[in-house]
């Protein structure tokens, strides 16, 4: 189990009805179906990805955020929105969370954190743009189309008022470290956020 | 004609007739008091009868529809892409049941069998029959083979039709819905070519008002042209220019109306053999049955109330080029089963044949396919 994933299940309450957005190979909502009793889908274009979830038993929807939205899904009709590790690939992020608030009572978010230092580092050492293990792409073919820092992704949360239950920073390995927990906008790769909508 | 039989095919089989005295009600309020169904097994039912898949067929199909009936067959069954050993509806796990539907021209009772009132063909006194009227008369069809619940129902167009009624209607008496190339209700698009194809056939001179048995004939030009413009419809614009393109038969235009393209003299044969082999009356009537189907009819045209019945989970699947059912319709389905809870998953596959890519292996409709079967093989310890 991935370990971000074993962080993410600790925030799924049994029996939920979850939707996975870029669901990937189907890893998360099979674990989440064993162990937490949860019904709903997941959404993902790659076909080898649909092909896995389809053998795992995984409910997936063959579904393009970026040419088709999400309308198709109803207010409030999931209680968990999850997206891990797509936030950065999408078109408008910003357009994604609010449907994702739209449809969930709660989303969990996790994507790479564009002010990590050694990306500072390798940017202002460099000159170039940053490569890592978390973002191995180059600039002309990353699918990585809107990175964000923590900061810019908590400003967007605050500017749509959504509310920030829980954030844990962990590294590459999705550790949580007590040093990326004291300077996270530095020193965290990945952050996992738990938002509901504000009050 | 195979020299030998492939080592993915079912092999030689035989269709069977099941005689049934149980009376059948259908939708247009009459009943029916005995009729046949032909069918064709593939596979062995495991003992606890768990392993059974129900395949439906569509618009112009039939029983046969995996391996070979003699060495002289010129071709496998209409479906033995998909079925047979390590292919998508593997026989290696599964119980295959493929049927002849009521009203059809293949063996099972419709309008060119006796009416044993009257020793007579049925005719066009045969009822219209439609897929819910198929599907409880497939009910009856499990009751005698023995088998309470069908690891899946599976169809392409018509027959998907099929599958997802029988999830509508009958929800504890399948796990899984297959439902491929198919739409919950017809266009008036669909609708229009589906008039045009009869009324092709009951203009027909020959067609003697369905009686065409007893004048020793054939609407043969009626059920050529309904065909002709069927086909259309199941190919897309791109598979026929690949195809045909602007291919003439002889060198140059010869300024005159008889068949000079390729796709002309194409569809005039695909027309003229379907003339002879199938029956004018079952057209009308499967044709028929597609335009009444609308399952959400009975739920006051709410599908999501409709797929709210279902209990079983669905694989639905469609295809990028095809204009007669379009992805669209697909995805219409499968968001009231979204919004009904029902566990679905969905596909698009791209493939440049149309309608007819539901026939056409691809890799990835074949792996898609095969992934969802094979775990439902697995599921029910096929």
């Amino acid at each position: 189990m991935r370990a971000d994933l074993e962080i993410i299940q600790q925030w799924i309450r049994p029996g939920s009805h979850v939707l996975d957005l870029g669901c990937g190979d189907g890893t998360l909502l099979q674990y989440l179906q064993q162990e937490k009793q949860t019904t709903g889908f997941g959404l993902e274009i790659n076909p080898d990805h649909i092909t896995e979830c389809m053998g795992k038993g995984v409910p997936v929807i063959e579904q393009n955020l970026d040419t088709q939205g999400l309308s198709n899904f109803d207010d409030d009709s999931f209680d968990t929105v999850l997206m891990t590790q797509a936030l950065q690939a999408v078109q408008r992020p910003d357009i994604v969370l609010d449907e994702m608030m739209r449809l969930g009572r709660e989303g969990i978010v996790t994507f790479p954190n564009f002010a990590h230092w050694r990306l500072r580092w390798y940017l202002m050492w460099r000159g170039r743009m940053p490569e890592s293990e978390t973002l191995p792409h180059r600039w002309y073919d990353t699918p990585n189309i809107h990175l964000c820092t923590f900061k810019d992704f908590e400003a967007l949360c605050h500017q749509k008022n959504f509310r920030i239950r829980n954030r844990t920073v962990v590294d590459g390995e999705h550790q949580d470290r007590w040093l990326s927990r004291l300077w996270p906008n530095l020193l965290g790769q990945i952050a996992i956020y738990r938002i509901t909508r504000g009050d | 004609m195979p020299d030998s039989l492939p080592s993915d095919s079912v092999g030689l089989v035989t269709p069977q007739t099941l005689h049934f005295d149980e009376p059948l009600t259908l939708a247009c309020g009459r009943t029916l008091k005995q009729w046949d169904l032909v069918v064709e097994t593939y596979g062995t039912l495991n003992d606890r009868r768990s392993n059974a898949v129900l395949i439906c067929h569509a618009l112009s199909g039939h029983h046969h529809a995996a391996g070979y009936h003699s060495m002289d067959e010129r071709k496998p069954g209409w479906w033995d892409a998909c079925i047979g050993p390590g292919k998508p509806i593997d026989t290696n796990h599964f119980y295959v049941v493929s049927i002849n539907n009521l009203g059809g021209c293949h063996g099972s009772t419709g309008p060119s069998s006796i009416n044993p009132d009257t020793g007579e063909p049925y005719g066009p006194d045969f009822p219209v029959v439609t897929v819910r009227d198929w599907v409880d008369s497939q009910v009856v069809l499990a009751d005698r083979l023995g088998i309470d619940c069908w690891a899946a129902v599976v169809g392409g167009s018509l027959g998907g039709m099929q599958a997802l009624q029988w999830s509508i209607s009958y929800p504890d008496r399948l796990r899984h819905a297959v439902v491929i190339a198919s739409t919950p209700r017809l266009t008036a698009q669909n609708i229009a070519f589906n008039e045009v194809a009869r009324r092709a056939i009951t203009s027909d001179t020959d067609f003697h008002g369905g009686h065409y048995y007893k004048h020793n004939t054939l609407p043969r030009r009626g059920l050529m042209l309904a065909r002709m413009v069927g086909h259309i419809t199941y190919l897309s614009d791109a598979s026929m220019g690949e195809k045909f393109g602007r291919e003439l038969r002889d060198q140059a235009y010869q300024f005159g109306y008889d068949a000079e393209f390729q796709v002309e003299s194409y569809l005039r044969y695909q027309g003229e053999r379907f003339s002879e082999t199938f029956d004018a009356n079952t057209y009308l009537l499967m044709t028929r049955a597609l335009d009444y189907f609308d399952p959400a009819y009975e739920t006051d045209n709410d599908l999501v109330k409709a797929m709210a019945k279902a209990h079983c989970e669905f694989l639905v699947l469609s295809f990028s080029s095809d204009w007669r059912f379009t992805p669209a319709r697909s995805e219409e389905l499968v968001n009231a089963m979204i919004a009904a809870r029902r566990r679905v998953s969905y596909a698009e596959i791209d493939a440049p044949w149309g309608h007819d890519a539901f026939l056409i292996p691809t890799p990835r409709y074949n792996a898609v396919f095969s992934a969802y079967m094979n775990r439902v093989a697995r599921e029910v310890g096929a």
